[in-house]
């Protein structure tokens, strides 16, 4: 069985990263590919995900979720890839080289498959009121932002009628929007940071241009209502976070969005053994997207949390690629020696985690998200022990926004140390 | 006309139900809200108290251990999920250790098995997570924990199987002595229920319920408790239950693992006036962290998954109040903890002084016990491919976190006490119990249900009466 398993490459989750990794596979050589999905059909979030914005880098348009779903969709129809929907992966071990998959549906049952490569792809969930333990009674009308969007955009039905949004991630603006209007009074969208989680673009869009109050270093400090939300009370937070007594003021509402976070869903790889980095809340990996795990890839959400859908797709070629190379011997990975990427001063984090020091064919594209704000221009720096080997201007940094920089060939050549790391400049 | 009728479907109300369903009785059970357990037995901290904590003179220490043994068998019966876990009393001081040993002697007055004072250094063995401080600990192995609203609703899924009949949405407003029959009064146009035999079993309510029938005996001091669970996530924190050195103030602060492998931290204690306020607060939660940390100092509440709050019916007395308070008229009041674990023992003993009173007890001729659930986690792996052939209903996951499957939420609309909404699916399949709370698997929940009721989405509620999810259709 170790010389020929089942499949040469098995990914796990049907939405954009899960697709594109498949894609990308194919294309780089891969014949005997499986993409499992748990939903009925692929797209993931992009099917709940009905405004604009979608493409622009990729397909220089603007497409919605579906959409953008239905293009990549199209890209693993043509390539004739198997797939299997309504279809939940279990288990996922290391056999020692080999990858056995315990999954699970109605029409196929329960069984095992082997692999030689996996990419990771099971996307995130969104943080709930238990994770911000926000005080008060525990009445209907509190829901995540993605469980809204879901049951208005894809079930047709609405959630809300008076609503306070708490927490500026981008799906909570999104929602802000559409439940104004499908009808629904949105009072304000409540911030505990002083600067907002979502794009700015979504800021301007789904929050100025509808007249709806961002309330920045503002919570909920407490949730009414017996059955349903009756009312919440809104206070402006110090430095601490901590509400300050004297700042409360009282919202009626039937509805409490939440939009705190997203939390990538690693619970298999958790359970596989691949280490995680607790910045990201994914798994570390090398420039390759390679994890802990020799042969398991990972890419999209379920690595780090993307504002944008068309860096998914890039990221989940790389890991697709990437897990062909691995099959067709291409690259022996292995014993190069590993240069470890590290966040610096400011750096929220960085991604890769670590380089392996080999014959730099490519550029690699290092993500990172900086910790604060800051709306004057400054410098990504990366630095090799004290040495400044890239320096990157930017206008302003945001925690809301993704950034990169490109690390070419002969940049990573010449590196000396034994470490790199990423800051801002102070 | 019913022999007799049960004010209030919580643990104590659905023991004695189950335990009557075996007699010759017309039985009636009335609940306010609209499912069973929906009290004190629907937010606690879910233990099988040993025994060794309550007075031996007092009805809790009486009837704890004996609760406490049947209390495991029933769960076996039944199919309720429990496990055995063991718990640890822990002294922090010289002054505390001489508390274990008071401790130690009243469990063994109480009938308590297998208990032990073990040292700081044994304990943590057995617990690698425990504070540094700890001096030394009471082990008290026959304590477990358990899934209490399942434990209530087998219970009276077997009542009702066996001819007991439930009444939800019924509130009891007045009684009435009508010669040798209670006439029962519910705001409802029936023009009164009746029944020869009432029990009170009213829970927080209780001292009102009393006080339909006669004169003022005690009175309820609702005590609010309030928690934090934790999710699994955090890695193996404690194996057995953990409980900081009771003072007059109560047992205080736990830490212990749940039936679902998560971890309960909690409660505190604090005296309130609204009995039905079970909202939580910042300062009590702060608190209730603070007080885990001495415990486990590695714990960790940025895992919290959910918080909640319970009220328990504590009274004056400091004690369960069980008495026939009138002709007729048996009180199973200010049932306080450990009333989840005493809760089969009280049945038995209201069934003897029911009979005492002259409620005539015949066995039916035929009683079906027993009960079983199949829960897809627990099927072994070798059989899991030929029953999914069998039931594929069962091959198809729902709930994520929990891996609950659409097989099991099917069955549990198809039990005697089929569930009405989101939160009551989630306390008998345990769908949305895990990390995500419901986000990913609530919309799926509900399409089942209105699917499987033939019900319109729109009218599938939260929780209680009241507590709607969708507002209406969009637009297009
Ligand atoms: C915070 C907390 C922690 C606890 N921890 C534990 C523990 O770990 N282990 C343990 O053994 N015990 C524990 N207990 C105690 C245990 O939970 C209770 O003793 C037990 O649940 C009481 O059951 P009950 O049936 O008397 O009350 P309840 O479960 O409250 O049931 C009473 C029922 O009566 C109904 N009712 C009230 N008034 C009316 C009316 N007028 N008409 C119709 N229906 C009415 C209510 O709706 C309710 O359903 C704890 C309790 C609390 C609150």
């Amino acid at each position: 069985m170790a010389m020929n398993p089942d499949y040469e490459l098995v990914v796990i989750g049907g939405g954009p990263a899960g697709l594109g990794a498949a894609a990308a596979a194919y294309d780089a050589g891969l014949r005997r590919i499986l993409l499992v999905e748990r939903d009925l059909e692929a797209g993931g979030i992009l099917n709940q995900c009905i405004h604009n914005g979608f493409g622009l880098h990729i397909f220089k348009e603007e497409l919605t979720g579906p959409e953008y779903a239905g293009r990549i969709i199209d890209e693993i129809r043509e390539r004739g890839i198997a797939c299997l929907f309504d279809t939940m992966v279990l288990s996922l071990e290391d056999l020692g080289g080999v990858k056995r998959i315990g999954l699970m549906s109605m029409t196929e049952g329960y069984r095992h498959v082997t692999a030689a490569t996996v990419v990771l792809a099971m996307g995130c969930r969104e943080r709930t009121r238990g994770a911000i333990q926000t005080p008060g009674t525990r009445p209907s009308g509190i829901l995540t932002a993605g469980t809204a969007q879901r049951y208005v955009n894809m079930e047709g039905y609405q959630v809300g009628r008076r609503v306070i949004i708490l927490g500026s991630g981008d799906i909570g603006l999104i929602m802000a929007r559409r439940m104004t209007l499908e009808g629904a009074r949105v009072l304000a969208c409540v911030e505990i940071m002083p600067y907002p989680g979502g794009l700015s673009r979504n800021i301007v869009q789904c929050l100025e241009d509808f007249g709806i109050p961002l309330l920045l270093s503002h919570t909920i400090s407490r949730i009414e209502g017996r059955r349903r939300v009756e009312a919440v009370t809104v206070q402006k937070v110090g430095e601490d976070r901590r509400p300050i007594p004297g700042t409360e003021e009282v919202f009626e509402v039937d509805t409490v969005l939440l939009s705190v976070g997203l939390i990538p869903e690693n619970e298999l790889s958790r359970a596989a053994g691949i280490k995680m980095d607790p910045l990201t809340g994914g798994p570390y990996v090398f420039e390759n997207l390679e994890t802990s795990i020799p042969g398991i890839f990972a890419c999209g959400n379920v690595l780090h949390v993307h504002d944008l859908v068309d860096h998914v797709t890039k990221e989940s070629r790389r890991a697709g690629k990437a897990a062909a190379e691995r099959v067709l011997g291409e690259k022996a990975g292995g014993d190069a020696p590993v240069i470890p990427l590290l966040p610096g001063p400011g750096m929220g984090y960085v991604l890769p985690q670590k380089i392996r020091k080999e014959d730099f064919e490519d550029s690699i594209r290092v993500f990172f998200r900086v910790r604060e704000p800051r709306m004057t221009p400054g410098r990504i720096l990366v630095r090799d022990g004290e040495k400044v080997i890239l320096s990157a201007r930017r206008p302003y940094m945001l925690p809301g926004e993704m950034d990169y920089v490109d690390l070419k060939p002969e940049i990573l050549s010449a590196v000396t140390g034994d470490h790199l790391t990423l800051a801002v400049e102070s | 006309m019913y022999d007799l009728a049960i004010i209030g479907a919580g643990v104590i109300g659905s023991a004695l139900a189950y335990t009557l369903s075996a007699y010759d009785l017309r039985i009636l059970l009335i609940e306010k809200e609209n499912d069973v357990a929906m009290g004190a037995s629907r937010a606690n901290t879910a233990l099988i108290h040993a025994g060794f904590d309550p007075l031996s003179e007092s009805l809790m220490g009486q009837l704890n251990v004996e609760g406490m043994r049947r209390c495991y068998e029933l769960c076996r019966e039944l199919d309720v999920e429990h496990r055995n876990t063991g718990a640890m009393v822990l002294a922090f001081s010289k002054e505390e250790e001489e508390t274990l040993e008071v401790l130690f002697q009243r469990g063994l007055a109480n009938g308590c098995r297998g208990l032990e004072i073990i040292s700081g250094q044994a304990a943590r063995e057995k617990e690698p997570h425990l504070s540094g401080e700890v001096f030394a600990a009471l082990w008290a192995p026959e304590a477990g924990v358990i899934n209490p609203w399942e434990f209530t609703l087998a219970m009276a899924e077997v009542a009702v199987r066996n001819g007991a009949e439930l009444r939800l949405n019924t509130e009891v407003t007045g009684l009435a002595r009508e010669g040798t029959v209670w006439r029962i009064e519910t705001g409802g146009e029936d023009r009164g229920i009746r029944a020869r035999f009432l029990v009170n079993a009213a829970g927080v309510e209780s001292d009102r319920i009393h006080n339909m029938a006669a004169p003022p005996a005690f009175q309820i001091l609702p005590t609010r408790g309030q928690y934090y669970l934790l999710d699994r996530t955090v890695g193996p924190l404690v194996h057995s239950i953990l409980f900081n050195t009771p003072t007059r103030a109560g047992k205080g602060v736990t830490v212990s693992p749940t039936i679902h492998d998560n971890f309960l931290i909690g409660p505190d204690s604090e005296i309130i006036c609204d009995r039905t306020d079970t909202g939580v607060t910042r300062s009590a939660l702060d608190e209730i962290a603070r007080l885990a940390r001495r415990i486990i100092p590695s714990l960790d509440v940025r895992a919290s998954i959910r918080n909640f709050a319970g009220v328990r019916a504590n009274s004056c007395h400091n004690d369960f109040f069980i008495d026939m308070a009138a002709e007729g008229f048996l009180d199973l009041a200010a049932i306080k903890s450990p009333g989840l674990t005493a809760a089969p023992a009280i049945a038995r003993l209201a069934r003897d002084l029911l009979e005492e009173a002259g409620l005539s007890m015949t066995k039916k001729e035929k009683w079906t016990g027993g009960r079983k659930v199949v829960r897809f986690k627990e099927i072994p792996e070798a059989e899991r491919e030929t029953f999914i052939r069998d039931h594929p209903l069962y091959g198809r996951v729902i709930c994520r976190c929990e891996a609950i499957t659409e097989g099991e939420i099917v069955a549990a609309m198809q039990r005697e006490i089929p569930p009405v909404s989101v939160d009551r699916m989630k306390r008998r399949a345990g769908t949305g119990m895990g990390r995500c709370q419901g986000g990913f698997c609530g919309p799926r929940v509900l399409e089942i249900m209105a699917r499987e009721t033939g019900r319109d989405p729109l009218e599938i509620e939260e929780d209680g009466r009241g507590s709607y999810i969708l507002t209406g259709r969009t637009k297009e």
